[in-house]
């Protein structure tokens, strides 16, 4: 029979091995927090895409002197040892296989005191198991402030394993729990009906009597049970917020705010972010000696850093918004007055707020698609969500709009730019429910679409653990994906910063001479020159030949031919190339094309572009019919390093960002050669 | 006999049984077990999914899922 042993000699080289179980919104999470603080870390279970919280604390074992460490593991929550999800078969096989690496010296099951019966369904499973475990009635001080007493000894003697009164919230019972973790825990005696259950068949009867035991265990050691202020208040609440149509007012109300604050608030952060690594790769520049490994350092991996640090203000922010949303019981809500409508599209009730954060920036969206449990749907979700106009592709669209659609008014009423800006978020809103439409019937599943999900009273936020997620995503972000955009990065800068041969040199060497031409003209009094041209306008002017004969403008002149039929010549080429990036990066790469300095001045970049013509028919390269295939090939193709390499981290598998990247750039390709040859 | 799917909203009634294995399980863990009292406290603005209230807390389950469980109306 297994066994604790904690207060041995040998306990003190061997970590106790705690597992955190328990069904969804018991408060495990919160008991994990306020056990571990941040000493805690995320990784993955071996072989899927589910997330293995781990962290450690110490307790007291025999006396005041000898600290014991512990290492605890949450798992997923479950309500049965009956798995459905992926998430809950890891929880079940942690528990139930002793070979598993993960299997625990002890499990604390966390229960909600104010839903016992439900609760002690899943305690009965694990006392059969015959494995050391202890009950933590978590929450008891919402319902003994209503006047519900629970016997926590009777229930004790009745279950045959301790029990502690905790409220991790209030960081209460703690001490008491961690001083039995110092005390020799056996296993559980007896089966909880007295008989080992049967390993196949119809389980039905099993259950019956479980909650029949489980019903008579209650009415003995609860008294006086009265219905807890908390979900009187939670009907009220629920009346509006579920209401046909207040239900609706107050959502749209919610997502205005985040997305307003998250616009508002982040822009702040990301600015210093930007100015700060801008001032850091300018005194870099000035300070480094001149060569090639300054400049991987300074334009490779410093940009790729900048490239991965400003999205961190937008994951926090979001992560803040969802966090409280999840946190106070609201999302539940919103997914069931949703889920109808996401349904037909293959969605479900919870692949809203992915989607929707998805116009702030797909990167926090698809980090956020974790709370949908049934793998197809979440699939699907975090594949269509980079179809929503993300903030990257406003200062594209801002430049775009600007050169080829008038400012005049439409019904002398409706400003036409910004109405072609609308029809741009429209539209990928549209296609990505037509995607989804689509991958429904493409992706096989064998798991079947739930939506048998607990509605839990609403509860005010748990700052420490909003901000302990924050953390944790954060982390997650500039760790797991941060690699792969630093390498892209360095790839990209290479591109950019070579050419073959000596072509740089001879560049250089060019400019070199009309700088000199151009100081000797100067002495010599001509002033006319300056109208001409000056000192910027020439490096500006090198800098753009230096881009043209690069790499990556070769690469822009190989794939000229690829993208002519969408109305782009090799300069765009090149832009689609440097975009990969980021899809902002298409008005610097542009910028640079027609050295127009710097590429903050938008006007001048505008200018430039539309006076530029074909040197073959004579015609401007930036006609109406251009611009749009340009929008509408940003709408839909997969232009984001970090959203890609953000999908490759949450599916553990190379072949769905590609997937990603293949069928948005068959979209893409496709509606702007129709758009071209329609504006033509 | 009826199913879940057709109870009014505020009327109660008792599990009896299931039509569909994996659903069961996947019920009767979350608390609906034949011999059960649930109500039906509430329904989505478009009809689907309800919320029901059983063992002390609220349900919500689509109307196909909820088809599967046979009740007995108790007024």
């Amino acid at each position: 029979m297994p066994a604790v042993n904690t207060s041995s000699t040998a306990g003190a080289e061997r970590k106790l091995k705690i597992a955190l179980a328990g069904n969804p919104n018991s408060g495990k999470s919160t008991l994990f927090n306020a056990l571990t603080g941040l000493h805690q870390s995320t990784g993955n279970f071996p072989g899927v895409t589910v997330d293995k919280k781990t962290g450690t604390f110490t307790f007291y074992s025999g006396g005041l002197d000898k600290k014991t460490e512990a290492e605890v593991i949450d798992l997923p929550g479950i309500y049965s040892l009956y798995p459905v999800s992926l998430d809950e078969s890891v929880a079940v096989e942690v528990i139930t296989h002793r070979s598993n690496p993960d299997y625990p010296d002890l499990i604390v099951v966390v229960v909600d005191a104010s839903n016992l019966k439900r609760n002690l369904f899943l305690v009965s499973q694990i006392i059969d198991q015959k494995i050391p475990v202890i009950l933590a009635l978590n929450m008891i001080d919402l319902v003994e402030k209503a006047g519900t007493v629970i016997d926590t000894q009777k229930l004790s003697d009745r279950l045959g394993i301790p029990v502690i009164s905790i409220s991790a919230r209030e960081n209460k019972g703690l001490g008491v729990l961690k001083k039995k973790f110092a005390e020799k825990i056996e296993a559980p005696v007896d089966y909880f009906l007295g008989v080992a259950p049967e390993k196949e068949g119809d389980r039905t009867r099993e259950n019956i009597e479980r909650y029949r035991k489980i019903t008579v265990i209650m009415n003995e050691c609860i008294y006086d049970r009265k219905q807890i202020p908390a979900e009187v208040m939670s009907r009220k609440l629920d009346r509006v917020l579920t209401h046909r149509f207040w239900g609706f007012v107050v959502f749209i109300a919610v997502l205005f705010f985040i997305f307003q604050s998250i616009f508002f608030l982040a822009a702040y952060p990301m600015d210093w972010i930007e100015s700060g690594f801008m001032h850091l790769s300018q005194w870099s520049g000035a300070h480094l000696p001149k060569g090639e490994f300054s400049d991987l350092l300074v334009n490779g991996v410093l940009a790729g850093l900048s490239g991965v640090a400003v999205f961190v203000p937008q994951i926090a922010f979001l992560f803040l918004f969802i966090a409280i949303l999840e946190d106070t019981g609201y999302m539940a809500r919103v997914s069931f007055i949703m889920d109808k409508l996401m349904r037909k599209f293959g969605l479900n009730g919870k692949s809203v707020i992915p989607l929707i954060s998805g116009v702030a920036c797909a990167v926090p969206a698809i980090m956020s698609t974790r709370t949908i449990g049934n793998r197809k749907e979440r699939l699907i979700t975090l594949l269509i969500t980079p179809l929503m106009s993300c903030s990257a592709r406003l200062p594209v669209y801002t430049l775009l709009i600007a050169l080829a659609i008038p400012a005049g008014k439409v019904l002398g009423f409706f400003n036409l730019q910004g109405l072609v800006l609308m029809s741009l978020y429209l539209i990928g809103f549209l296609a990505a429910l037509s995607a989804a439409i689509v991958m429904r019937y493409v992706l096989r599943s064998k798991e079947k679409s739930y939506f048998i999900m607990e509605l839990p009273i609403y509860r005010s936020p748990r700052w420490s653990s909003i901000g302990i997620t924050i953390i944790d995503k954060v982390k997650v972000f500039l760790f797991d994906a941060g690699k792969v955009i630093i390498a892209i990065s360095i790839i990209l800068w290479f591109l950019s910063a070579h050419a073959p041969g000596n072509r740089f040199a001879q560049i250089e060497n060019d400019y070199k001479k009309a700088g000199e031409s151009y100081d000797q003209k100067m002495l010599e009094g001509d002033s006319g020159l300056a109208r001409i041209t000056s000192k910027e306008y020439l490096m500006a002017q090198k800098e753009s030949e230096k881009l043209k004969a690069s790499y990556a403008g070769i690469l822009g002149r190989t794939i000229e031919p690829v993208i002519r039929p969408l109305g782009f010549d090799w300069k765009i080429g090149i832009s689609l190339v440097t975009s990969f990036a980021a899809r902002e990066v298409f008005v610097g790469t542009m910028a640079t094309l027609y050295s127009a300095g710097d590429p903050d001045n938008t006007h001048s970049i505008r200018e430039k572009m539309n006076s530029e013509t074909d040197p073959q028919t004579g015609t401007k390269v930036y006609s109406l019919a251009t611009c749009l295939s340009l929008m509408i090939f940003y709408a839909f193709a997969m232009q984001c390093m970090s959203t890609m390499a953000v999908v490759y981290r949450e599916t553990k598998n190379i072949k769905w960002p590609l997937v990603q990247f293949a069928y948005m750039g068959v979209l893409a390709y496709a509606s702007s050669f129709i758009i071209f040859h329609i504006f033509r | 006999m009826s199913t879940l799917a057709e109870l009014k909203k505020g009327q109660s009634a008792v599990i009896d049984s299931f039509t569909d294995q994996d659903m069961s399980v996947k019920l009767m863990e979350m608390g609906c077990v034949p011999g059960e009292t649930v109500t039906l406290e509430k329904i989505a603005p478009f009809g689907d999914p309800i919320a029901i209230k059983v063992s002390g807390y609220l349900l919500s389950l689509r109307l196909a899922e909820a088809s599967t469980v046979l009740v007995l109306r108790t007024k």
